[in-house]
């Protein structure tokens, strides 16, 4: 202990974090132009947006060759795994507040919009029936349908259990030292993450197209569109962490003993199968 | 493994701008979060005395009532996630790593990055002054519908709330990661000082709920915006719905706000009274209960907003066990100073005022958690002199109360005592001639936001006006003793206070850049 003490890695200055804050202000900044109706606002957001990538990938760089030179101690390597669990549960509670969202809808708000416990709809609404799937007695949005729960998202469901369990495989691979294996398996994790989101386009074109059922379709749509977009963002992340890993893995990172990066993110990827798990279950079965 | 050297360098900090731009250092970064809490309160202040200064008498003199909405809102929102939750975060840069035996926080180019991003969003914040619309005027809570009406400064308010919600999860991830990994050998879990256990609690609360936060204003951003019903009862949603996603992050937000204050204090007492914290276990245990019963106390704010009774119940009772774990710790610091041998140095005035104080702001909110009694209550005055006793002579004492106590150990000069306890006297003082009258206003009807006010609230309001004043220019004075001691003064030695205990008092005054380059023993 004392030992590792001794060794902790103490970076001396670092110039990404302030490019960072420059590059979210600048995407947030033209962001927020562009709602107000700005022109120039899109344009700025991308630039922003650019130079956060620039960070991430300045940022990581360092940080990977600074892991690859051998200084991080195994302490260090406790503080990014205790690190990346806390961020993960961060995210957890992101999810949390549109699930909040959700049931409360479901359960309190529109029972109550049809007359359920309080009388208040003979005002404001008498006479409307409190249904789910529902975009409310204002029918925002117009008719639409709802995506059944037996087509592509419980194919989507088993992309994903599956690619935890290719992603697992990977894990066992690195660890055996048997780097062919770990690369293709983590070949497969990627391709099924990214047919997943290949399908999930399609199901949200369908959706759109054909269903009617849209961002703007009441609160049905709002938490269906939300809570299945904020997942699709978190797999198109997880994704592209994946890759950068295999890249890395092909690069002949990581050692049987020594792979902090590639677990952090299969813990990602799992956290995302499990919040899709949630998502299958209460949007589209129940 | 690497037993390569530490650092790049063992030499003291960089040179100039660029020292605190790139630094990693936790004492760098701790002080740049304390200039920045002490800046921001500076310019939330001043929009107080905006406030207060139209409040002076009936019917409006200054400023629009638009205007004087934007001033109460943005008032909050500078007071609290510019001025009080980075003094917090200030204050464990610099102490936990010292209190704990480490050379560092644990992840020092993110903590660079936490602070960082603060100045940018509040400078975001800053500019909906000069918008379209003016600033966002329609309360720091944000609810919706009223919010909808916000002009052109209302992408720039969600986004600067979502950039302070990342500065804060880095940050309380940061801590927690130093506490949990970087404790030096035989610093146990129940060794650790109180300001330690504090943070770590309050660390998780601020990585469990900024998030929802994150999510409450997103939802708004896509219903003004993207066409999303999420509080549009016409499409199924409902704006209450917000109120109650709100304030389940705004709840234990106000437990972040007071947890770390708890642990000063724990800390402050016991030096000054020269005797062991009493029942420092129980003031743990006191801690963690407390952070439990934020997450399901939220819907007291919103006792009118028709809610079902068994809700309405349920909220009362949860609420009023909080006042169990708070009177565990009241009696605890006032145990400590029973039979102690006490001395009164301006720390150990403010941390006294603070369990006086504290406590009258305890005691109005045990008021305030009785549904019944809240209706007649609710959106008064009464309910600003509550939160601002807690969050005034509360958390903001603690923070004056952390700055004496440890400001000697940061700079290595003592400050000048003399006009410390004047800045405490004054303060205390004026802080209740502003706060107290409140109470009356609040019980006898006066409504909150409001620019102007039936004649029968006038006295009252001048005397609080006065008090206002005066305590804002007190503060003045506190900036100046500040700069005084960074400046210079007597040299203050290594342990500072004859009772002080603990790691960080075995260290120089001022302490080395790389706090503990070798671990200590902790016995």
């Amino acid at each position: 202990m004392s030992e590792a003490h001794g060794g902790y890695y103490v970076p001396h200055g670092t110039s990404w974090p302030i490019v960072g804050s420059i590059g979210l202000t600048t995407l947030v900044v033209g962001f927020a132009n562009y709602l107000n109706g700005s022109q120039t606002g899109l344009t700025i957001t991308l630039a922003g947006f650019a130079i956060v990538l620039l960070m991430m990938f300045g940022w990581f760089g360092t940080v990977i060759r600074e892991s690859e030179a051998g200084y991080y101690n195994e302490q260090v390597d406790k503080s990014f795994r205790w690190g990346m669990s806390w961020f993960i549960f961060s995210e957890v509670m992101f999810f949390a507040a549109f699930f909040g969202a959700l049931y409360y809808a479901r359960m309190l708000s529109v029972p109550w919009l049809g007359g359920g416990d309080v009388e208040t709809n003979q005002l404001l609404w008498n006479g409307w029936e409190a249904t789910w799937p529902t975009n409310g007695p204002g029918e925002i949005g117009g008719p639409f349908e709802t995506v059944g729960a037996w087509g592509i998202p419980a194919i989507n469901t088993l992309l994903l259990l599956s690619s935890g369990v290719t992603v697992t495989l990977a894990h066992w691979a690195l660890k055996k030292n048997r780097r062919g294996a770990l690369v293709m398996w983590l070949l497969a994790t990627v391709a099924l993450g990214f047919t997943f989101l290949g399908l999930q386009m399609y199901e949200y074109s369908h959706a759109y197209h054909e269903l009617n059922l849209t961002l703007g379709t009441g609160v049905y749509g709002s938490t269906f569109y939300m809570l299945t977009g904020f997942h699709g963002l978190h797999v198109t992340i997880g994704a592209i962490m994946l890759t950068i890993i295999m890249l890395r893995c092909i690069k002949g990172h990581f050692t049987p003993d020594h792979h902090f990066a590639f677990e952090a993110v299969a813990w990602y990827w799992h956290f995302v199968d499990v919040v899709w798990l949630g998502l299958f279950i209460f949007v589209y079965m129940l | 493994m690497s037993t390569e050297t530490t650092h790049d360098d063992h030499h003291g900090p960089a040179r100039g701008l660029s020292r605190w731009v790139f630094t990693t250092n936790h004492k760098d970064i701790g002080t740049l979060y304390l200039l920045f809490s002490l800046l921001m309160f500076i310019v939330g202040g001043a929009m107080a005395m905006v406030i207060r200064a139209e409040l002076f008498q009936p019917g409006l003199q200054f400023v629009e009532p638009q205007f004087f909405n934007s001033m109460t809102t943005m008032h909050a929102l500078i007071m609290i996630f510019g001025a009080v939750m980075p003094g917090f975060v200030g204050l464990a840069n610099w102490l936990v790593p010292m209190m704990i035996g480490a050379p560092d926080m644990a992840l020092p180019r993110m903590n660079n990055w936490s602070f960082w991003i603060l100045p940018f969003a509040f400078t975001m914040l800053l500019s909906t002054l000069f918008m379209d619309g003016g600033a966002p005027a329609g309360g720091w809570t944000m609810y919706p519908p009223l919010v909808m009406q916000t002009g052109n400064a209302f992408p720039f308010l969600i986004f600067s709330v979502h950039l302070m919600g990342i500065s804060s999860i880095m940050g309380a991830i940061n801590i927690v990661v130093t506490i949990v990994n970087m404790r030096a050998p035989g610093m146990t879990l129940m060794k650790m000082p109180l300001f330690v256990w504090t943070w770590l609690i309050t660390a998780y609360l601020l990585i469990a709920v900024m998030p929802v936060l994150a999510g409450s204003v997103t939802m708004l951003l896509t219903d003004r915006y993207f066409g999303t019903s999420f509080f549009d009862a016409a499409g199924g949603g409902d704006p209450v719905m917000f109120q109650h996603i709100f304030w389940f992050f705004g709840h234990p937000e106000v437990y972040i706000m007071i947890l770390p204050a708890f642990g000063i204090v724990s800390q402050i007492i016991p030096t000054f009274a020269r005797k062991r914290l009493f029942g420092y276990s129980s003031m743990v245990y006191a801690t963690s209960s407390i952070a439990f019963l934020s997450f399901i106390v939220w819907a007291h704010h919103m006792f009118t907003v028709g809610m079902p009774l068994t809700g309405e119940l349920f909220f009362m009772y949860a609420t009023m066990m909080i006042a169990v774990p708070t009177g565990v710790k009241v009696f605890n610091w006032v145990s400590t100073m029973w039979k102690g041998s006490m001395t009164f140095e301006t720390p150990m005035l403010f941390a006294v005022g603070f369990v006086v104080m504290f406590t009258i702001g305890g005691f109005s909110g045990l008021m305030l958690a009785i549904t019944p009694v809240d209706f007649q209550y609710h959106d008064t005055y009464f309910v600003v002199a509550h939160f601002h006793y807690v969050l005034v002579t509360g958390a903001v004492f603690s923070l004056m109360a952390a700055a004496y106590y440890w400001m000697p150990k940061w700079t290595g000069n003592m400050y000048d005592e003399k006009l410390g306890k004047l800045h405490f006297w004054l303060s205390t003082i004026f802080v209740n001639v502003l706060f107290f009258p409140q109470h009356f206003l609040g019980l006898a009807g006066m409504p909150r936001r409001i620019p102007d006010y039936s004649t029968q609230f006038t006295e009252f309001n001048q005397i609080s006006s006065i008090g206002g004043f005066a305590f804002g220019l007190t503060q003045l004075l506190f900036v100046y003793i500040v700069y005084k001691t960074i400046k210079g003064g007597e040299k203050a030695t290594d342990r500072v206070w004859e009772g002080a205990e603990g790691l960080e008092w075995t260290l120089s005054s001022p302490p080395p850049y790389h706090s503990f380059t070798t671990a200590p023993e902790v016995k």
